[in-house]
């Protein structure tokens, strides 16, 4: 069960697992998520979006950054370990349908997840315009297979390294005031690439989607560890989402719930460092 | 604030008993109502704030047997009306009395699966033990006999001789029946159709069985290992056990009965979707709902802040909104994990706490400050969006609402200013949408729960449904009565 069956690593600190899950891979659709945990006696529970999966192998991709204790400890296992939990899939899917000409914008890691909706999206006859962004070249990640589905595509990175030298919501404001403006924007990516997305397409009145990967525990609307304001209403990002429109989301305050355990978990992350250092040595 | 020493409890039981048996002769009625009733020997209530392990500690043998001998053995019995599960209490009582304990527990037995746990969180002052003629004869519910301590005692004594049978099976029918959720409703109807030779399967969402009982109640009140125990004689029947699974998302429940050749299913997923106040402030960080603050301590273990990878704030001032069982487990929690203060916070009076009078008596023991007569108006956030403050209402009783209850009213310009850095929300649950969202045909309330016959059979044929996602927030007995009906039923369905 949950087995790797292929370990990549993308960039400087991202890693992309296959993991042999057939009934998740069986039923995921895209936009959905897993929730992992390494250990059941004192491991945390995390979300990953589902990047991909492949029904005749029977295996879903994850695509995760290493930001902590438990991404480290997952990044450190080896093809043919098991993960000792996964559930899933969570979320509700993206809805999926003919709008026209879509605008997707994925940044960082972000373009993960972004890639099943993209594919959907472009299955059901949609124009595709997609923009992926990353701090640097080194960062930037699964490129050549957003080629594949775009009509056309927009590179950046912050430092010029790679494509135009800029943040992704300036060509997101160029491909908004062009004569023919986007049907809809799906923006995923670090929170506040999300809440500048939104807010560059609100004056061009683009429906845009978003993503949240919020802090969770069950993923399955019992805790509510997940919960997000949107249009003044609280919403439970792993049942009523993951998918919210994103000039409703209030980004301030789920920017600073995603940081309510920063002090813990910067401690985790650092001890987890020194374990791994100390492993090396051996 | 005094505690139950366990040692001297037992000694004096002791005594008396010795007396007893030496005299050789049948208590009358009215010898039987003048026994002392036994005290529960519990933790120092100085030194059980500091630590997880459990509060009550449990009937000395000579405790149990002296306390069963309070029994009259009513011709009418009333106490198994006052039974979810119709225990034949007086019998069972009377083996305990004899010192029988054996022939006490598989009395328990032929009717509940789960008498360690029932022994402990079962509201006995308001089931078996509120018509009890002891009790009634003494004027007090308080003095009737502690049926659910002598339950408890014998339950542990069987599980800690390590002697625990495993229930007989009948010939393998070649039916499979799936169970949603791993709670005190599921793991009984599991058992009820184990038994009956079908094979069971049941679905956890969560990495461990247990549901409620391992992420809700806390450890000091209900010891995990105790669950696990439960769960393991399960697992020795035969009943396969599949967690993190959850059904509507990783399989529909429809394609259980379609593709995977289930001859009926169980739906017992609990209540499970946190209710929130809805005032201002209530997304703040330090906001928790009860059931994510008690799944952090509990089910993820971050009180053992050393190991679990699993945070929760480090309070110093905490307040509790809410009046139940789950509010108490709540408060008692965050005094364990060091608040300064944590303070209970209830728009009625104590005697409207739906809470068993027991949990408010240890909460207070433990330090929690109570506030009665209030309630949370708005949540105060620092700049960086923490909670530092929270903004309260001073309320009076009016007249009776549609629960009875007399109505709390605000009371104007009674606004006060209340220092606390967390905030649990414990006003109850809704129920979870997971299995409506994914199970459109699936017939519910307005409120979500699922509506059931009487013989808990859903809108769906071969789909059953008990325990709190039937009937909203309740307890764990209830729960099992519900299973068992539901088991029933699925029983009767597969033998036809």
């Amino acid at each position: 069960m949950n087995k790797i069956i292929e370990k990549t690593i993308l960039s400087a600190d991202v890693v992309q697992m296959k993991v042999h899950a057939p009934l998740l891979a069986e039923e995921r659709k895209p936009g959905q998520f897993v929730i992992v945990q390494i250990n059941s006696d004192f491991g945390e529970r995390i979300p990953l979006t589902i990047a991909d999966a492949d029904v005749k192998s029977g295996t879903i991709t994850l695509v995760f950054q290493t930001v902590g204790k438990t991404t480290h400890n997952l990044a450190e296992m080896k093809v043919g370990d098991s993960i000792e939990n996964l559930l899933g899939p969570l979320g509700r899917p993206t809805h999926i349908e003919k709008f026209g000409t879509i605008v997707c914008v994925g940044g960082g890691i972000g373009v993960a997840p972004l890639h099943p909706i993209a594919e959907g999206m472009k299955k059901a006859g949609n124009r595709m315009i997609i923009i992926i962004g990353a701090r640097n070249k080194e960062l930037l990640i699964m490129e050549n297979r957003m080629k594949e589905l775009a009509d056309e595509l927009i590179i950046c990175t912050d430092d010029g390294s790679y494509g135009r030298k800029c943040l992704v919501t300036e060509p997101l404001k160029e491909i908004c005031g062009r004569s023919e403006k986007p049907d809809l924007a799906v923006a995923i990516g670090p929170p506040i690439m999300m809440r500048f997305c939104a807010q560059t397409t609100l004056p061009f009145n683009v429906p845009t989607v978003v993503s949240l990967n919020t802090i969770m525990i069950d993923g399955t609307g019992m805790c509510g560890g997940c919960r997000v304001t949107v249009g003044g209403k609280t919403k439970f990002v792993c049942v009523d989402g993951p998918e919210f429109d994103g000039h409703q989301v209030d980004f301030e305050n789920m920017i600073k719930r995603l940081g309510a355990y920063k002090n813990h978990e910067s401690r985790a992350h650092k001890k987890c460092h020194l374990e791994l250092a100390a492993k090396g040595i051996k | 604030m005094n505690h139950s020493d366990k040692q001297k409890l037992g000694r004096e039981a002791g005594t008396i008993l010795a007396g007893i048996v030496h005299a050789n002769k049948q208590l009358s009625p009215k010898e039987k109502i003048s026994l002392p009733s036994q005290e529960m020997p519990s933790q120092d209530p100085f030194v059980r704030r500091n630590n997880m392990s459990e509060v009550a500690l449990g009937y000395t043998a000579e405790q149990a047997r002296l306390e069963a001998m309070r029994c009259l053995q009513c011709k009418n019995a009333p106490c198994i009306k006052g039974c979810p599960v119709c225990i034949d209490i007086p019998a069972f009582l009377a083996a305990a009395a004899e010192g029988n304990f054996q022939k006490s527990i598989d009395i328990i037995k032929q009717n509940s699966l789960l008498p360690a746990v029932c022994g402990r969180v079962c509201p006995q002052e308001v089931q078996c033990q509120l018509p009890c003629t002891v009790g009634k004869s003494l004027k007090s519910v308080d003095k009737a006999v502690s049926i659910g301590r002598i339950e408890r005692f014998i339950a542990d004594l069987e599980r800690e001789s390590g002697k625990l049978e495993t229930p007989s099976i009948k010939p393998e029918t070649g039916k499979k029946v799936a169970i949603i959720g791993s709670g005190p409703a599921s793991i009984t109807v599991a058992a009820d159709v184990r038994r009956e030779g079908h094979k069971v399967t049941m679905f956890e969402a969560f990495h461990k069985p247990g549901g409620v009982m391992m992420y809700g109640i806390p450890e000091f009140r209900l010891p995990k290992n105790i669950v696990e125990k439960e769960i393991s004689s399960l697992k020795a029947m035969g009943v396969e056990i599949k967690t993190s699974f959850v059904v509507g998302r990783t399989r529909k429940l429809k394609d259980l009965l379609e593709k995977d050749g289930f001859d009926a299913v169980f739906v017992g997923t609990g209540a499970g979707l946190p209710k929130f106040m809805e005032i201002e402030g209530e997304n703040l960080v330090g906001v928790y709902s009860a059931n994510e603050f008690l799944t952090r301590v509990n089910l993820m273990r971050a009180y053992d802040r050393e190991k679990a990878d699993t945070p929760v704030a480090n309070s110093r001032k905490v307040a509790v909104l809410g009046g139940g069982n789950v509010a108490m487990d709540a408060a008692r929690s965050a005094v364990r994990l060091g608040a300064q203060e944590v303070h209970l916070v209830y728009r009625r009076t104590e005697a409207e706490m739906p809470a068993r009078i027991e949990e408010v008596r240890h909460a207070k023991e433990e330090g929690v400050i109570f506030h009665i007569l209030e309630n949370a108006r708005r949540i105060i956030g620092d700049e960086n969006g923490y909670v530092k403050a929270m903004e309260c209402l001073r309320y009076e009783l009016g007249a009776p609402d549609d629960s009875g209850r007399r109505r709390p009213m605000e009371i104007p310009g009674s606004e006060f200013v209340m220092d606390v850095d967390t905030v649990i929300v414990a006003i109850g649950n809704d129920s979870n949408p997971l299995i409506k969202q994914t199970t459109p045909e699936m017939v519910t309330t307005k409120w979500g729960n699922i509506i059931v016959d009487a013989d808990g059979k859903t809108s769906i044929d071969r789909v059953y449904a008990g325990g709190d996602i039937v009937l909203g927030s309740a307890t764990v007995i209830l729960a099992m009565g519900q299973g068992r009906t539901a088991a029933a039923s699925i029983n009767k369905l597969l033998a036809s």
